[in-house]
């Protein structure tokens, strides 16, 4: 079996969420990894777009900021934040791919402060276009590693909406219909979220895991479905493309 | 129109409509020549306690050569649009020019890490901080732009960055739903870095517009910064390309590599061994002072700061990678 490490993992697996022909709204980093790795494995006609208005690029290499150069490169149309986002409010883009500091059960994500907003103890960047891509794609990821300090009982400051406070307090609460927080892919597991409660659900575990290892690095408790599978790992392919095309400097994959 | 919850944060600027008609009024239509140096167009259109917008996309056709011209002049208590701001307001920040801050994507440098005289000025308590997300601050804009008090969107509901925004939550007279009203940002100065102007200020830049052109339109005065000035006649011979038209613009400003260390699409990539230097000092305060001594106090000039680190060199190879040119294709 192929030798890896966890970072290449979450990317393979979260590139394989993306099937031809999707649109999915991307930033920097793994998330950018995966969707290059989808495009070039088994997705070329896959749309990426991103927030400061590249849409549809070749990627000719992994970008450092979501409005460089790369993020446009032989694209469709280098375009502006309202093109991207309105695209999304249109209900024109079926993915997205987010992190944050802290995630709740219902997939709510904190990227803004811990602490007191006045005066805040850590301040992070905020929202950017991640409360926006939430709000409007018709299925939100996360890619985040797994350990208590990142999956918190409760969140400092809800900055980007999951399941809100689960059930179906999220339909209600007027933002557009049918969108919602789908998979949440760690070092460690992939879950989804049970249909009633909305709440987080193990629905694999990565090789050398078990739910257990899981649960103890998660500070609130999770569901599991029945029968919890093994995370089909990262194939010889998946990381030839990865570490020779898509992050030949290793940028994100080295870290 | 049913107001169902608002957003406890502070609104910096007024979203009057016409308020701002009143002053566009006064604007003036001649196209005449706008060219001036840079030190003299901060100094006549951005002042203490007024709302700065900027250009661009954090460190990608930004006017990073302005940002360092408004701290070298010591600029203060400024309100300033917090839109995906990362190089642009580690510097900003570095000479504390402002304490209103209407935050969007804030102290970041994206995939390089948190810059920390960002974080330590916002943490200091100093700053009045207005939560909202990108999307929010370019439909912001977008009202200005279209001269109306508000816009709808569908963000930010049920989020604590609503509840620390000063947006409203409606319902909607057609259609029942909620709807977030976003209300407009009319920034009294903003700045903006193009590729190409005329003395008059009619501009192009290539690559994404980001939210450039509500902003350009949003803005009371407007500052362009460009790499090189062009005749009038080339604007002339087609007009499809100008992207910002005179009659927005107050001033025009030739400043050769204005986005430095940022990237400028199709002219030269980011400076990353720079800004990592940026992101390494900033933590160390009193390194830091020095830093910002030498790179922006104790220059003159943008070409001053450019010389300091690598000249002409250095930009024939942001030249080189920003296009590829040794990258197999």
């Amino acid at each position: 079996m192929a030798e890896y490490n966890e970072m290449e993992m979450m990317i393979c697996v979260a590139s394989r969420e993306l099937e031809d022909g999707a649109s999915v709204g991307v930033g920097t980093g793994a998330p950018c990894a995966a969707a290059m790795l989808a495009q070039k494995m088994s997705s070329p006609e896959l749309v990426i777009m991103f927030e400061a208005g590249g849409m549809s690029p070749k990627l000719p290499e992994m970008p450092i900021s979501v409005g460089d150069s790369r993020t446009f490169y032989k694209a469709a149309k280098a375009g502006s934040m309202g093109d991207t986002m309105e695209a999304c409010s249109r209900g024109f883009v079926d993915y997205t791919f987010l992190g944050g500091a802290q995630i709740d059960r219902y997939g709510n994500l904190n990227s803004t402060v811990i602490g007191d907003h006045g005066k805040p103890k850590v301040r992070f960047p905020g929202s950017g276009g991640a409360n926006d891509f939430a709000s409007f794609c018709w299925k939100m990821m996360v890619m985040t590693p797994q350990n208590k300090n990142r999956f918190v009982e409760k969140l400092d400051f809800l900055t980007t909406p999951g399941w809100l406070k689960g059930g179906d307090s999220r339909q209600k609460s007027g933002l557009p219909e049918n969108t919602g927080p789908y998979k949440i892919i760690t070092n460690m597991a992939v879950m989804d979220f049970e249909p009633e409660s909305k709440r987080m659900r193990v629905i694999s575990v990565n090789p050398g895991y078990s739910f257990q290892d899981v649960q103890d690095n998660c500070g609130f408790e999770l569901l599991k479905i029945d029968t919890i599978a093994e995370t089909k790992p990262p194939i010889e392919e998946e990381l030839r493309i990865l570490r020779e095309e898509v992050d030949p400097y290793r940028y994100v994959i080295g870290r | 129109m049913k107001i169902i919850d608002q957003g406890k944060g502070e609104l910096f600027t007024d979203p009057d409509p016409d308020k701002a008609r009143a002053f566009f009024r006064t604007k003036n239509r001649k196209m005449v020549n706008k060219v001036m140096e840079l030190p003299d167009a901060i100094k006549e259109f951005v002042h203490d306690g007024e709302y700065l917008g900027i250009g661009g996309f954090g460190a990608n056709r930004t006017p990073i050569a302005a940002c360092h011209e408004i701290v070298r002049q010591g600029r203060k208590k400024m309100g300033f649009a917090g839109h995906t701001s990362t190089h642009d307001m580690q510097i900003l920040s570095a000479g504390e020019v402002y304490d209103k801050l209407d935050a969007a994507y804030v102290v970041g440098l994206e995939a390089r890490g948190l810059s920390a005289c960002s974080r330590r000025y916002l943490e200091s308590g100093k700053v009045k901080v207005t939560e909202w997300t990108n999307y929010s601050l370019t439909v912001r804009m977008k009202a200005a732009a279209m001269g109306v008090p508000y816009l709808p969107a569908r963000n930010m509901i049920g989020t604590d960055t609503f509840k620390y925004s000063a947006a409203k939550l409606a319902e909607c007279p057609f259609t029942g739903k909620k709807l977030v009203l976003l209300p407009a940002l009319y920034v009294d100065v903003a700045i903006i870095h193009v590729h190409e102007a005329d003395i008059y200020g009619n501009s192009r830049f290539r690559g994404i517009a980001v939210s450039d052109l509500d902003l350009a339109s949003a803005a009371k005065r407007l500052i362009i910064t460009t790499e090189k000035l062009i005749s009038n006649e080339e604007i002339k011979r087609d007009p499809t390309d100008t992207d910002i038209p005179f009659h927005l613009v107050d001033a025009v400003c030739e400043v050769p590599f204005g986005a430095y260390p940022g990237t400028m699409p199709y002219e030269y990539f980011s400076d990353e061994e720079h800004l990592k230097e940026w992101l390494t000092v900033d933590r160390d305060p009193e390194k830091f002072k020095e830093f910002i001594q030498r790179n922006i106090y104790d220059c003159d000039n943008h070409e001053d700061y450019i010389n300091l680190n690598g000249g002409s060199k250095k930009m024939r190879d942001l030249r080189a990678k920003e296009l590829l040119l040794f990258k197999e294709d």
